[in-house]
């Protein structure tokens, strides 16, 4: 549910708590499906789908691998203050299904990013899927 | 023609927004061939022998690229019984090398330790065995002596082999409905996770319908199992219309039917649903000009299966917002009208109405029969015919084949 | 006649809808029905 938080979210005991502070980016193994009211988001390897019912979520999500972390990609994303605890919460919920995960590696600073996972990164064999 | 789209709400409940359809399906069933080794009586394609138009391997190659530029990730691939085509193995391969996942559900037949060591081996393919009794007695009844040991066998393999996930698919019957914890003890031996779902009146499942679905004290029964037994355990959203007995049961709880998924049939025709392959609800043809994703967006079928359906009669009851007024397929195949109850409404209106039909009624039946022509080894003893004893090696489709 | 008892999804109204709901829903990929 939403409510006001300045910090990490919340979760189940046995989880890490979601760190807004930390860049993170929509998981490799995530396919993501834009829709009218928003976007389709399956994981390829948990096989959990997830709906996103905003389109501005739609574009925090995408634009998350671009920014140091979740306050930033908001403002870069002109979420409107009030609604930043509710869009922290929803990547809450994404990260604990894996639709997004850390970003270990900086942000590319070219376009010609060298395709297969980053050294440094968590990696899953892709098999040929996104 | 075109239709005037009724007006797409903004935010709200999901459902609401499924309900006037999407531009591609969120997953959808693909039965790739008509043939089958077995003779299930209540066989909700009526399978049994292949089609001689059934699509080429080039042409299920085009389908799965169209599925992967549509963005479709996951594909319930079934039958007839898959493994008997012999590009199957290709085109699961083929699928997962383009994006689309694969969710294959089989009686098992082909599954020998060499292709379980090549399934724990490949991601993003998942494997569903049916089975229908948790014991061979219950379940040979139905699917023909030797298909429980052909499951078993086959779960085995699959266990032997390291397989993550894989699932034992089961059609709740009046036989069965009282096995839920036997089945349950069953899957969880072989490190599977079980799958309950609901009978339909569809294919030969018409003519067994009266006497193998469940009684209304036996969904009451299953109701309160799922409640109380149903974390991991899947079924398909198929008993959502059992939600107007309170408590809503995982899933979206709503028919998909046209609007979040549909049938791709060995031929190519595209179904609205796999329990409802008939004339009525037959949308187009894969193989007609713009192929399946014309068909998904534009057919006439399902742009008016995505316009507000008209409950009728079940709006006025309380728990209509639960149940939807049921299965669309459900209603078809008994006679009963679409705006009126599901003929298992756990209020008991169903009952009521099939009552009220016609003495001289009769149910609409699809012309689309595959079922065997002669007695099939094996054959289930349901309908009260001998049964034939079953050889292991005949496997064929094939064998007694009566070509059209 | 159908009896009166409580629905457990009650549609909240319009306005309330933006604040309350949820931005993202989970669902099974086997939680549709109409599907093997």
């Amino acid at each position: 549910m939403t409510g006001p938080d300045a910090g990490p979210v919340t979760v189940p005991s046995d989880e890490v708590p979601f760190d807004p502070s930390l860049p993170w980016r929509k998981s490799r193994s995530v396919a993501l499906r834009p829709e009218p009211f928003g976007a389709l988001v399956y994981h390829f390897g948990n096989r959990k789908l997830s709906f996103l019912k905003s389109r501005p979520l739609v574009a925090v999500v995408t634009a998350l691998e671009e920014h140091p972390d979740v306050p930033s990609t908001l403002r870069a994303c002109d979420v409107p203050e009030a609604q930043h605890p509710a869009y922290v919460t929803a990547l809450a919920t994404l990260s604990r299904s894996q639709m997004i995960e850390r970003r270990t590696s900086v942000p590319p600073t070219t376009s010609e990013l060298a395709a297969g996972p980053c050294t440094e990164a968590d990696m899953r064999p892709e098999e040929g899927l996104r | 023609m075109t239709a005037v789209l009724p007006q797409r709400p903004t935010g709200g409940r999901l459902i609401d927004q499924f309900e006037y359809g999407l531009d591609a399906p969120i997953c959808l069933t693909w039965e790739l061939t008509y043939a089958c080794n077995l003779a299930c009586a209540h066989c909700l394609s009526s399978s049994g022998r292949r089609d001689p138009r059934e699509l080429s391997t080039a042409e299920a190659e085009g389908v799965i690229d169209e599925l992967q530029r549509m963005q479709v990730f996951y594909v319930n691939v079934g039958g007839g019984e898959p493994t008997v085509r012999p590009d199957f193995w290709h085109l699961l391969d083929y699928a997962i090398g383009h994006d689309v996942g694969v969710k294959f559900s089989t009686n098992g037949v082909k599954l020998n330790k060499a292709r379980a060591a090549q399934l724990a081996r490949t991601d993003y393919v998942d494997v569903q065995i049916s089975l229908d009794g948790a014991t061979a007695a219950v379940n040979d009844r139905v699917r023909g002596t030797g298909s429980y040991a052909t499951a078993i066998r086959a779960l085995e393999n699959l266990a032997e082999a390291g397989m993550k996930d894989f699932k034992v698919s089961v059609v709740v019957t009046r036989e069965n409905a009282g096995q839920l914890d036997e089945f349950k003890a069953l899957t969880d031996s072989f490190g599977a996770q079980l799958r309950i779902t609901r009978l339909r009146p569809s294919g030969r499942g018409a003519d067994v319908w009266d006497e193998l679905h469940p009684t209304m004290a036996q969904q009451k029964e299953l109701y309160h199992w799922l409640l109380a037994n149903g974390d991991g355990v899947l079924t398909g959203d198929s008993f959502f219309h059992l939600s107007a007995f309170g408590e809503a049961l995982p899933g979206l709880n709503l028919c998909g039917a046209g609007r979040v998924v549909c049938l791709i049939d060995p031929v190519g025709d595209v179904y609205a649903c796999p329990f409802a392959i008939h004339e009525n609800f037959l949308a187009g043809n894969v193989r007609s000009e713009g192929g399946f994703q014309r068909v998904w967006q534009t057919s006439d079928l399902f742009t008016d299966l995505r316009s507000p359906q008209t409950g009728g009669a079940c709006t006025k009851c309380a728990h209509f917002d639960a149940c939807r007024g049921g299965c669309m397929a459900a209603k078809f195949f008994t006679g009963l009208p679409l705006d009126g109850p599901d003929p298992e409404c756990v209020q008991g209106f169903g009952e009521n109405a099939l009552a009220a039909r016609e003495l001289d009624l009769v149910t609409p039946k699809s012309h689309i029969d595959h079922s065997h022509k002669g007695p099939v080894r094996g054959q289930p003893t349901l309908l009260g015919m001998p049964s034939i004893p079953a050889k292991i090696c005949d496997e064929s489709p094939l064998a007694g084949l009566d070509l059209r | 006649m159908p009896e009166q008892t409580e629905t457990e999804t009650p549609v909240p109204a319009a306005e309330e809808v933006l604040t309350e709901e949820s931005l993202v829903e989970e669902v099974s990929i086997d939680g549709m029905c109409g599907v093997y």
